[in-house]
């Protein structure tokens, strides 16, 4: 679970690590009251938005004056940011975040993730900060230090000092950075954090260490033990599909193809995308149904596909383990009674009660006038492409 | 012979009157001829499960009753990396966890603990399709028609997936084309797991019954970079691979400092590049897993 970068400023100024003040607003108004409440003679202005690549795309800005902290902020609410991480048409922006600019003297990395190679979590700094820190990892993987964090101690502060001495700091500073170290793994290991960034975090040109920016991110697996955590959640970027999605237990994730997918397990769900795109069509979705899929959840999941007004064409896929392919059969007939497949559907299905299955797609016929069925996932995907004239 | 599991192995299922699939699949499993031997639900010891199995309280009550040397885990996400940890303790062997769901840092703490028991505990999983010797012990989820079980003129082949269904899939194509499966293991989809393709990888290659392997991955992670790598330095058997999400969007992987300390970024690209670099011949097409390996089999 992805959270803004003013929350994640809040969180970590709670978790004890130096964060400059800052407002947020939602008006240009307000950003312009805002500026002269703080008196700062630069402050920078920025959009809360979850996409990266924001001050190449200009909704990061330094503003010198009321009127020019005005304009910006008019100019961030009223137009869409589009970024290479944002979909073509953007994003809309509804939140600001204003503070005052620093003097920076040098800009670090620091971040706290979970190495899958190692099974464990991992500490990254880098005293090359303010850049993406892969471009760095690829072009000078010296400059990035990493170190394990034991399970259940959290990261010892010699380790910290280690890492504070290796980047190069000196004297008070040492213990300066260590601490802020210490308290982002402890946050990350207290909260079920996925990633915790602090990028950039500075030293000022008078000696203060500051986190400029941070990004934390949440592991879903967890966020129901954390209800504040959870509280934070926000959907206004989410696709609407992608929430109808997820109030149904699907995993969705909408595309730009024109030929959707309903498919069980995510690997066979990805492969199926696959099959699609290597015979000339393009996916319009990802979608796991899961292993636990209800009646109701398998209607749904047909629901959500016509409800993509670019769907041509359906490819269901099972292959039954706990899902049942009747329970699946079931609900693509019902679906057909209920909603009508205009385009077409091919079915293949294999596994558990897959003969139960097939009879009941047989008595259905005159329901699903559409559907085709296939033996194999190659004849499945050169029917639905070969159908939906993609 | 196989590797993990035979019909030998004496299974409990922790779990085993949940509705998360414990009850539905050790009916499944005993039907399969799986050996099962008990259960584990807290609160219902002394009772038994309507296949007529014991439950106990714990697993180590279920262990010395039973004599069980693996367990199936159905136990619900949040409490089921204690059941794994309960497992270990009671030195169950090969603990297969079919959960999905499990937070990251319970598996981080888990996996700690059982580095100190060392090679005595094997974790498969968790959020997997389970392991099967067919013909011999079915721990999991799988559909057990799909397995065909060594016969006379078939070759047996050995299957190590990250995926579930994908696994049925490979496991069905190489059904239809003739050959038989000595063992087939999920290894589970999550960033923390157990036994990982390396480990697997080994045991197929020590397995004098295994003669060939299929091994399906994904993408994410350097897991199937890491098994290119051992591949190419220790195994001799033929090996045929597939990597799913070729066409998977780029922009949905997981955050960005979870691939880098990888130190890679894990497309499909990168590791049929490592795979094939290996000798591994790598399928385009999940319907072409089956007729793959027959290419590689023949040489």
């Amino acid at each position: 679970m992805k959270i803004h970068e003013y929350q994640a400023r809040e969180l970590l100024a709670q978790a004890g690590i130096p964060v400059p003040a800052a407002r947020v607003v939602e008006s240009a108004a307000a950003a312009q009251a805002a500026f002269q409440a703080n008196g700062s003679p630069v402050q920078v202005l920025k959009a809360q938005v979850f996409a990266g690549g924001r001050g190449k795309a200009g909704f990061v800005k330094l503003v010198k004056s009321p009127e020019e902290a005005r304009a910006a902020a008019e100019f961030m609410l009223t137009h869409r940011m589009v970024s290479p991480q944002t979909p073509p048409q953007g994003c809309p922006v509804k939140k600001l975040l204003i503070a005052a600019a620093v003097e920076i003297s040098h800009e670090y990395y620091l971040g706290v993730a979970v190495d899958r190679a190692q099974g464990a979590i991992g500490v990254i700094a880098s005293a090359e900060g303010g850049v993406e820190i892969e471009t760095v990892a690829h072009q000078r993987p010296s400059a990035i230090i990493r170190q394990m964090v034991a399970p259940g101690r959290g990261l010892e502060p010699f380790q910290a000092r280690q890492i504070a001495v290796a980047l190069g700091f000196k004297g008070g500073l040492i213990g300066g950075f260590a601490d802020i170290q210490v308290k982002l793994v402890r946050f990350f290991l207290e909260h079920d954090a996925a990633l915790a960034e602090i990028n950039p975090l500075v030293r000022t040109t008078d000696g203060r260490l500051l986190a400029l920016d941070a990004k934390v991110n949440f592991d879903d697996n967890a966020v129901w033990r954390h209800p504040r955590i959870a509280a934070l959640k926000d959907d206004s970027e989410t696709d609407p599909l992608e929430i109808r999605a997820a109030a149904a237990g699907l995993n969705y994730i909408k595309l730009d193809g024109q030929i959707a997918c309903v498919v069980n397990g995510a690997g066979l769900a990805m492969a199926t995308m696959d099959v699609i795109q290597l015979h000339g069509g393009r996916p319009a979705n990802f979608l796991d149904v899961g292993g636990g899929v209800t009646p109701e959840g398998a209607r749904e999941a047909f629901g959500i596909i016509l409800a993509d007004p670019n769907v041509r064409g359906i490819l269901v896929n099972i292959f039954g383990g706990i899902a049942r392919c009747d329970l699946i059969a079931e609900a693509l007939v019902q679906a057909g009674r209920e909603l009508g497949f205009k385009v077409p559907v091919v079915v293949r299905l294999e596994g558990t009660r897959v003969r139960e299955a097939n009879a009941v797609l047989a008595a259905a016929k005159k329901d699903l006038p559409t559907l085709r069925t296939a033996q194999d996932l190659n004849e499945a995907g050169q029917r639905i492409v070969a159908a939906a004239g993609a | 012979m196989s590797i993990l599991v035979d019909q030998n192995t004496r299974v409990i299922c922790q779990g085993i009157t949940g509705r998360g699939g414990g009850a539905f699949h050790t009916a499944a499993c005993l039907q399969y001829g799986t050996r099962l031997v008990g259960g584990v639900s807290p609160g219902k010891g002394g009772t038994n499960d309507p296949n007529g199995l014991p439950i106990f309280d714990t697993v180590d009550q279920a262990v010395r009753a039973t004599g069980a040397d693996a367990t199936m885990i159905f136990v619900p996400a949040p409490f089921a990396a204690d059941a794994i940890a309960e497992a270990a303790a009671a030195d169950l062997r090969t603990i297969v966890a079919i959960t999905e769901g499990i937070p990251v840092l319970d598996m981080v703490k888990v996996k700690a603990m059982l580095a100190g028991y060392g090679e005595k505990v094997r974790l498969i999983g968790p959020n997997c399709p389970g392991v099967i010797t067919p013909g011999q012990c079915k721990i999991g989820i799988m559909p057990g028609y799909i397995h065909q079980a060594p016969a006379p003129g078939r070759k047996n082949i050995g299957i190590v997936s990250r995926s579930g269904t994908l696994t049925y899939e490979a496991v069905w194509q190489t059904t239809q084309l003739g050959f038989a499966q000595s063992t087939c293991v999920g290894i589970g989809g999550d960033p923390i797991k157990g036994l990982d393709f390396i480990d697997i990888l080994a045991m197929f290659q020590q397995d004098a019954q295994t003669d060939g392997i299929v091994l399906i991955g994904e993408i994410g992670g350097t897991a199937e970079e890491a098994a290119a790598a051992f591949i190419q330095r220790a195994v001799t058997k033929p090996v045929a691979a597939f990597i799913a999400g070729r066409t998977a969007p780029p922009g949905r992987r997981m955050g960005h400092a979870g691939a880098i300390i990888s130190g890679s970024e894990g497309t499909a690209l990168s590791k049929i590049e490592a795979l094939q670099a290996a000798g591994v011949r790598v399928a385009a097409s999940p319907a072409d897993i089956g007729s793959t390996l027959r290419m590689a089999m023949a040489g």
